[in-house]
């Protein structure tokens, strides 16, 4: 600095108040005088005719410029080239002008009538670079000559142009924030542009200019969504973190119904779960809706989620990481649980990548795997270590190793953690030994290893590895002194040897937390203690005041002296931290007249039970930052940076982002969905065409587009056309039902018994495709939630399923054909009249479509089933259920055991909604005795591995002579293995079990008649059990076969052609493994029962109960 | 955005600096020298550093490190990631990415650099499109230039910033057509004292030379699609086909480029195709140690290992090296304490063997942990994986292309734990 300060003053001071500090740079020291010649003869080649000449003298002063040296003392020979003829020169002046016009002004204006000039040329390229240059000239007086500029450029015919317009929006901001206003209406403006190119620019200004103007958005919401596969990468890696904010603010959390046990289930889980959720709600809507607008919305994915989620799907496999990132993160905050796993393989890619690129992606996969732990776990040898890793890297590698430990893999990753001791980079050791000791608190199972391993480090050579596992051990102990007090007294032995002093006054405090455990010890390791007190350093001294403290108070006989004495040491040390705690302690623990209330408490003072501290990542909570960013990396707030929204309540209006048309004023209301129907196909039409073209292609475009939409108004006519009035159609249908919508559900209630009953026995064809259908456009996620577009689903789920550009080719293909409209009105006529069929599928929920045709027993399962949904879907606040007479009750608590309290359970047959593995027990209590109960809940559940229980909410009170009813889940892992738990009230614990029959462990599955052959099939050897019976008296018609095998077992009837034969499916409820039952009947009441289960021992079980069912 | 840029030598000179905004003073640099100081290795300086009023992100390639500075919230892997870019497009320029080379290039690095970003927002990145704007140097280009004033820069727009295919420029012409496809594999692997695989993977890489005149659309079909797990391609190949068909369907960029980056599900055996017998000892007493390697051939798929090179970073301790091997040479760095031993081409009759004694420092405590082998080998006209390229097909132009496909098997990341 101090020298180029000097350059300056020795050219005559042209260096202006803005200018720069240099650092020194020592080999350019000498020349600084010969600089200042050449400065002359770099002015004279400016001024010369020859183009050459020029060129060679701006190259050198660019290479200046690059190399930090002050070059504005030639501002105007330079400025004078500005509209040099040859291209290059020309460049280089732009470069330099940038670079000196702030310091400059006055001169730098003398060259804004060239760019004016550019501004103008039909050239699209020097268009272009004027507006660039002029726009990156920092100067106050030109703006507003930049944003005329920039208001013409962004209607420029050339996408270059308005890029540039685009780029120049966030320059001018920077240079006068006042503008912000009118930049906002060119941004609004470039929003709309239809070009990848200009995309990605806009989004940037968007997100510098006006990150909170998220309305913007809206309207060109699904435009970025198409378009974003096409945008340059670095474009991608913008919008895609606008979207994630922009996707926070408009849609409901995908993942609402999750509840935190459910942590690490698996994908197709908790797939199954939400479909349940979706029914459930569906069903909650309805009920709600009639009495009041429900507090809490259901849940179903808007579709323009869902678009987001698609389109940015491939984007996972860009070359750049910065976008991978940016779709890993969106999936992480927006994707439903189930979804998220993709971005794994992607992110683990990533570390392939350089170093710079791995501690960054490490760091995001290290605050991910907190949250969702088993997304990583199959990836976990990826992580592991190699000596060549640069030590951020490793411990960056350590961290998410050890969040990934669990039960299972706790022992490969130990091994592994053993051969990291050895390392060579002890602040590598130091991390693992810490990583080593979480893991031991972390998971119960491995505690004791992981302790006498730290014990054996013990003896390690290197003093940082001994002093580092003391730290740990010391953690360790805490949660359970009393176990290893000879841990405790081989650390004191330790003392001797070990100088690092956090290791010393960790065993200092660990002696004297739990001297009771080693009486002897304790006062002996004071006493050396003393001896060497002055010697120690500040944390060991405190320790070792600490230590004689409650030495003195659990053992002053032996103990007083020494204490005084160390007292008497740290009154004269040096630090004042030390010689207050001696002052404090002793007043504290020693008696005098004088001592106040406190010394009496001084025992429950010192000697106080102390929490074990937990041992927790570093990385926790940071996901409230958004992944990717830099705030996140650095755990601080940027500048700049813009929060991560929590999810809305309740989804604002979706039809924000319909694109209005001029010709749809006239649309009502109710009409918005439509319209949103319409576009898609227009979408994936200008993805198509809307690359970078020139814009009047993409004017026409828009143009054809506003009139193809225009079609679907009453008067065009087209594909369009005919598909609107199907819509109006089933629209005026959807409103009758808006309207009458209590009636409605009435009626619904009314009509379904009868009409089910109505279709027993045979399943109609069209039913059944109406199913398969139904299901597959629930797994598409398409558009198929809400009835009135489940009418539809014809046409929608041929659009949402097939490829975009398919989709096109089919729009025009229709557009050709025309088919007649009346055809397409009968369709729509026909689906009206399927669609209440539909509505009753919706009652039951999706994975247990149960077409069982037994009256009775139908009629009974239904009523559990609404009963069920309503249940499940309110699970935190447990609703009760009636039991039913059909289904079995089992006691768990007897009334004389219970002392007045008796409890009997059922399996209720309903998918237990927040976990799809579970098996729904009900549980029905009845207080008999004539005090209340209070508090029941379950506590100390002891399971089989790999069974998990989900407990029943506590039941507060439940009054004498009341009944009250709960549902809990258990997850028995396809096995009949009890679950043993104690059932508690406020004063009494009883201990029960509940072993569930093997019926009750599958849930029914509906399957065609062919597809149960075909499933047989495959089924066949050692799967199939073939057991011969006479069937019991009363049971030999086939309905009540059917009765009794539905009770005995969760299936669901199969269709079959024969009457001497019945057919079942089911699942088993955790594995999903297919069980198939069929029983032939013959003569005189032989019959022949054959199972098939990939399970055999599930098969054999199910074979003895059925047998016992038919026969008795 | 991208602030400034600050091109800094490994001994801590700014010999580069660029601003696309207002100016940054190069005191800024001082946090990053600071902890560069305080790394022992120059890749252990952390990438983001914060300052009270900026923030400093680096990468470290070629013995250079790019120290951009930030100043508002931008993901840190996007300024990684253009750093990376813009080491990439030098390398492309000149061959090579070393201060000597810049430094001598200034000028033409200085307007790469205009055009790579506008206000901190990358605007050109593609090699094809930045080469149409500004040529890259060649001898024969200087002289002309200086002869008749011509000039480096083009003056017309690229083409390929306009199109759908940014990556590609227009009118390219060559009289004889050829694209050459290289397929190369890596074995990343950790192996254990005992000689059992603790983890083993097979990262691959395609590597593209096309030179075919016009636009001409290719498709390249494997034998075995199935066998890739993950993969990433260059924004060239169109995802929807690979999807559906698992065929790579691309207009390609003119020269040369990397198609695409895949991973072999780690579900197939890796095979390993050397082994190592080691034995690293150091004696209590003596001040002295012991080494003793053999390396043999394990699952080469009847190939021969070539260019077999082993690397161990000795113990600081360990001051020199007395060893003798039956085939090749060693070095013993005594600054870095790295010991490499240049074994060449594996003769499976004779086993190469380095063996001989180690000097620690006298009076040291006996080394704690033996250094872990990394071994370095190529096997020549091998995909390790299976993975085969069964056509390639052109469309949309006339003319018949010359084609090749040439396999190649490294070792990535390999390590033999002791």
């Amino acid at each position: 600095m101090s020298s180029s300060s000097a350059f300056n003053d020795e050219k005559g001071g042209s260096s202006s108040v803005g200018e720069p500090e240099y650092g020194h740079d020592p080999a350019s020291g000498g020349i600084f005088s010969s600089d200042y010649k050449r400065h002359d003869d770099l002015k004279e080649m400016l001024d010369s005719n020859k183009d050459s000449l020029k060129l060679e003298a701006m190259k050198r002063i660019v290479a200046m410029i690059a190399r930090g040296k002050n070059a504005s003392d030639l501002f105007p020979a330079v400025v004078k080239n500005v509209a040099c003829k040859n291209i290059e020169v020309k460049k280089l002046v732009y470069v330099y002008l940038v670079r000196y016009a702030e310091e400059q002004q006055d001169l730098a204006l003398l060259s804004i009538s060239t760019f004016q000039r550019g501004l103008k040329d039909p050239n699209q390229l020097i268009r272009a670079s004027a507006l660039r240059v002029l726009s990156s000239i920092r100067v106050t007086i030109i703006v507003p000559i930049m944003m005329l500029a920039i208001k013409e450029a962004a209607s420029d015919m050339s996408p270059y142009v308005r890029k540039t317009a685009a780029h120049a929006i966030p320059k001018l901001y920077s240079l006068d924030p006042e503008q912000k206003d009118q930049l906002i209406e060119v941004i609004e403006k470039l929003l709309a542009d239809k070009t990848t190119l200009v995309a990605g620019s806009v989004v940037m200004a968007f997100e510098e200019v006006c990150p909170e103007r998220i309305d913007l958005i809206h309207k060109n919401y699904r435009k970025l969504c198409n378009l974003l596969i096409d945008v340059e990468e670095w474009g991608q890696v913008v919008i895609i973190n606008m979207l994630t904010r922009y996707a926070r603010t408009q849609f409901l959390n995908p993942n609402i119904n999750e509840s935190l046990l459910e942590e690490g289930s698996s994908s197709d889980k908790t797939f199954y779960g939400s479909e349940e959720d979706e029914d459930d709600e569906e069903e909650k809507e309805k009920k709600a809706e009639a009495v009041a607008i429900a507090k809490r919305k259901p849940y179903v994915m808007d579709p323009d989620h869902r678009l987001l989620l698609r389109n940015t799907k491939p984007l996972l496999q860009s070359r750049n990481a910065a976008v991978v990132m940016a779709v890993a993160q969106l999936y992480f905050h927006l994707a439903p649980k189930a979804e998220v796993g993709v971005i794994a393989k992607a992110l683990v890619r990533l570390l392939r990548s350089h170093s710079e690129v791995q501690y960054v992606v490490l760091q995001n996969v290290a605050t991910m795997t907190i949250k969702r732990r088993g997304m990583f776990e199959p990836y976990l040898k990826s992580f592991y270590i190699r000596s060549t890793d640069p030590t951020q890297i490793k411990i960056l590698k350590l961290e998410v190793l050890t969040n990934l430990a669990n039960e299972t893999n706790i022992s490969t990753i130990l091994r592994e953690f053993q051969t990291y001791i050895k390392s060579m980079d002890k602040d590598f050791v130091a991390a693992t030994i810490q990583a080593i000791g979480r893991c031991a608190t972390n998971i119960g199972e491995v505690r004791d290893t992981c302790l006498n391993g730290l014990v054996q480090l013990l003896s390690n050579r290197d003093e940082l590895v001994v002093a580092e596992s003391v730290v740990v051990i010391k953690k360790l102990l805490q949660m359970q002194p009393e176990k290893h007090s000879d841990i405790i007294k081989h650390m004191a032995k330790l003392t001797d040897n070990i100088q690092v002093p956090m290791a010393r006054a960790s065993i200092l405090w660990l002696i004297g937390e739990y001297c009771e455990h080693v009486p002897k010890i304790a006062p002996d390791v004071l006493r050396k203690m003393a001896k060497s007190f002055t010697n120690e350093e500040d944390i060991v001294k405190l320790q070792i005041i600490n230590l004689a403290a409650k030495l003195y108070l659990t053992n002053s006989k032996q103990t007083k002296l020494l204490t005084q004495y160390v007292l008497n040491l740290a009154k004269y040390d040096q630090n004042y931290d030390i010689r207050d705690r001696a002052r404090f302690i002793r007043q504290l623990i020693v008696p005098t007249e004088k001592s106040g209330a406190l010394s009496k408490y001084a025992k429950k003072l010192f000697l106080a039970l102390k929490p074990a501290p937990v041992l927790e990542s570093p990385f926790k909570d940071r996901d409230h930052f958004q992944l990717g960013s830099l705030s996140h990396l650095l755990n601080a707030k940027a500048g700049g940076y813009q929060e991560l929204p929590d999810w809305p309540e309740a989804a604002p209006d979706p039809s924000v982002r319909n694109v209005e048309v001029p010709e749809w004023t006239k649309c009502s209301s109710r009409e918005k969905r439509k319209e949103k129907k319409v576009e898609k196909p227009f979408y994936s039409d200008s993805e198509g065409e809307s690359g970078p073209t020139e814009s009047a292609d993409s004017e026409s475009d828009s143009a054809s587009s506003s009139e193809r939409s225009s079609g679907s108004s009453d008067s065009g006519s087209g594909s369009e056309s005919e598909e609107s009035e199907e819509a109006s159609d089933s629209e005026e249908e959807e409103e009758d039902e808006e309207e009458k919508d209590k009636k409605k559900k009435k009626k619904k209630k009314e009509t379904k018994k009868p009409r089910q009953q109505s279709e027993s026995e045979q399943t109609s064809d069209e039913e059944e495709k109406k199913r398969e259908r139904k299901s597959k456009q629930c797994k598409s996620d398409s558009e198929s939630e809400s009835e009135e577009e489940e009418s539809e689903s014809e046409s929608s789920q041929s659009e949402s399923e097939e490829s975009e550009s398919e989709a096109e080719v089919k729009k025009k293909k229709a557009a050709e054909s025309k088919p007649p409209p009346k055809p397409v009105k009968k369709e729509s006529k026909k689906e009206k009249k399927e669609m209440s069929l539909l509505d009753l599928d919706d009652f039951e929920p999706a994975p247990s479509p149960q077409v069982t045709p037994v009256n009775t027993f139908l009629s009974n399962s239904l009523v559990t089933d609404l009963e069920g949904l309503s249940l499940s879907d309110t699970v935190l606040s447990p609703a009760t259920i009636s039991p039913s007479s059909a289904l079995k009750n089992y006691e768990l608590l007897h009334r004389i055991t219970g002392e007045g309290l008796s409890v009997e359970y059922c399996f209720s047959r309903q998918p237990f909604s927040p976990d799809g593995n579970m098996v729904a027990v009900q549980m029905q209590f009845t207080n008999s005795a004539t005090a209340d109960a209070k508090s029941l809940h379950m506590e100390d559940v002891k399971l089989q591995s790999g069974m998990r229980v989900k407990e029943f909410p506590e039941i507060e009170l439940l009054p004498a002579g009341e009944t009250a009813t709960a549902v809990m889940g258990i997850d028995f892992c396809d096995s009949t293995q009890a679950a043993n738990f104690q059932l508690c009230t406020h004063t009494r614990k009883f201990f029960v079990s509940i072993q569930p029959p093997v019926g009750e462990l599958m849930r029914p599955v509906f399957l065609t008649e062919n597809e149960f052959k075909k499933e047989q099939g495959q089924l066949m050897g050692m799967n199939e059990i073939t057991e011969k019976l006479t069937l019991d008296a009363k049971c030999r018609n086939e309905h009540s076969i059917v009765q009794r095998v539905t009770t005995a077992v969760n299936v669901s009837r199969v269709p079959c052609g024969s009457d001497k034969e019945c057919r079942f499916a089911g699942r088993t409820v955790t594995s999903g493994s297919l069980v198939l039952i069929t029983v032939v009947t013959k003569e005189e009441g032989a019959a022949q029962l054959t199972v098939n289960c990939e399970k055999m021992l599930i098969g054999t079980m199910l074979v003895k109960d059925v047998l016992l069912a038919l026969t008795q | 955005m991208i602030h400034s840029l600050f091109l800094i030598n490994r001994s801590g000179d700014i010999f580069l600096e660029k601003h696309w905004k207002s100016v940054i003073s190069r005191s800024v640099c001082d946090y990053f020298f600071e902890a560069k100081e305080k790394a022992v290795e120059p890749e252990d300086v952390p990438p983001v550093l914060q300052t009270p009023h900026h923030y400093l992100i680096s990468i470290f390639r070629g013995k250079l490190f790019f120290l951009s500075v930030i100043q508002t919230e931008i993901p840190p892997l996007f300024v990684i990631e253009f750093l990376h870019r813009v080491a990439d497009t030098m390398q492309d320029y000149f061959g090579e990415c070393s201060e000597s080379v810049l430094k001598d290039n200034v000028v033409t690095v200085y307007e790469l650099l205009e055009e790579m970003l506008d206000n901190g927002f990358p605007l050109a990145t593609e090699s094809n499109v930045l080469k149409e704007m500004i040529r890259p140097p060649t001898i024969l280009r200087s002289v002309v230039n200086t002869l008749t004033g011509g000039s480096n820069v083009g003056g017309t727009l690229p083409t390929g910033q306009l199109s759908n295919i940014p990556w590609r420029r227009a009118g390219v012409k060559y009289t004889n057509n050829e694209a050459y496809f290289d397929v190369i594999e890596e074995i990343d692997a950790i192996v254990d004292k005992s000689g059992s695989t603790v983890f083993a993977e097979i990262q691959g890489v395609i590597e593209a030379c096309v030179r075919l005149s016009g636009m001409p659309d290719l498709t390249l079909s494997f034998m075995n699609p199935r066998l890739l797990d993950d993969v990433s391609f260059h924004p060239c190949v169109r995802y929807k086909r690979w999807e559906s068909e698992r065929v790579l369907s691309f207009i390609p960029p003119d020269g040369n480029f990397i198609l695409m980056n895949y991973h072999v599900s780690s579900q197939n055996l890796v095979a390993i195709p050397v082994y190592a017998k080691q034995s690293i000892s150091f004696f209590e007493t003596g001040s002295c140690g012991r080494l003793d390697i053999t390396i043999g051939p394990k699952q080469a798929m009847g190939k021969t290992v070539e260019s077999l090179m082993v690397r161990i970073h000795m113990p600081k301790a360990v001051l020199s090296a007395n060893l003798t091997a039956t085939q090749g040479n060693y070095t013993y760095d005594l600054a870095t304490k790295v010991l490499v031993w240049d074994i060449g081409k594996l003769n499976p009759q004779k086993l190469p063997n380095l063996r001989g004694s180690l000097t620690t420092q006298a009076g040291a405590p006996k080394p704690e942990d033996n250094p872990s082998l990394n071994i370095e080998f190529k096997i020549q006209q091998l995909a390790i994986s299976g993975l085969k390229v069964s056509r390639l097909d052109m469309h949309g132009e006339k003319y018949k292309p010359f084609k090749g496909v040439k396999y190649l098997t490294k070792a990535g990341k390999f390590q033999v734990r002791t």
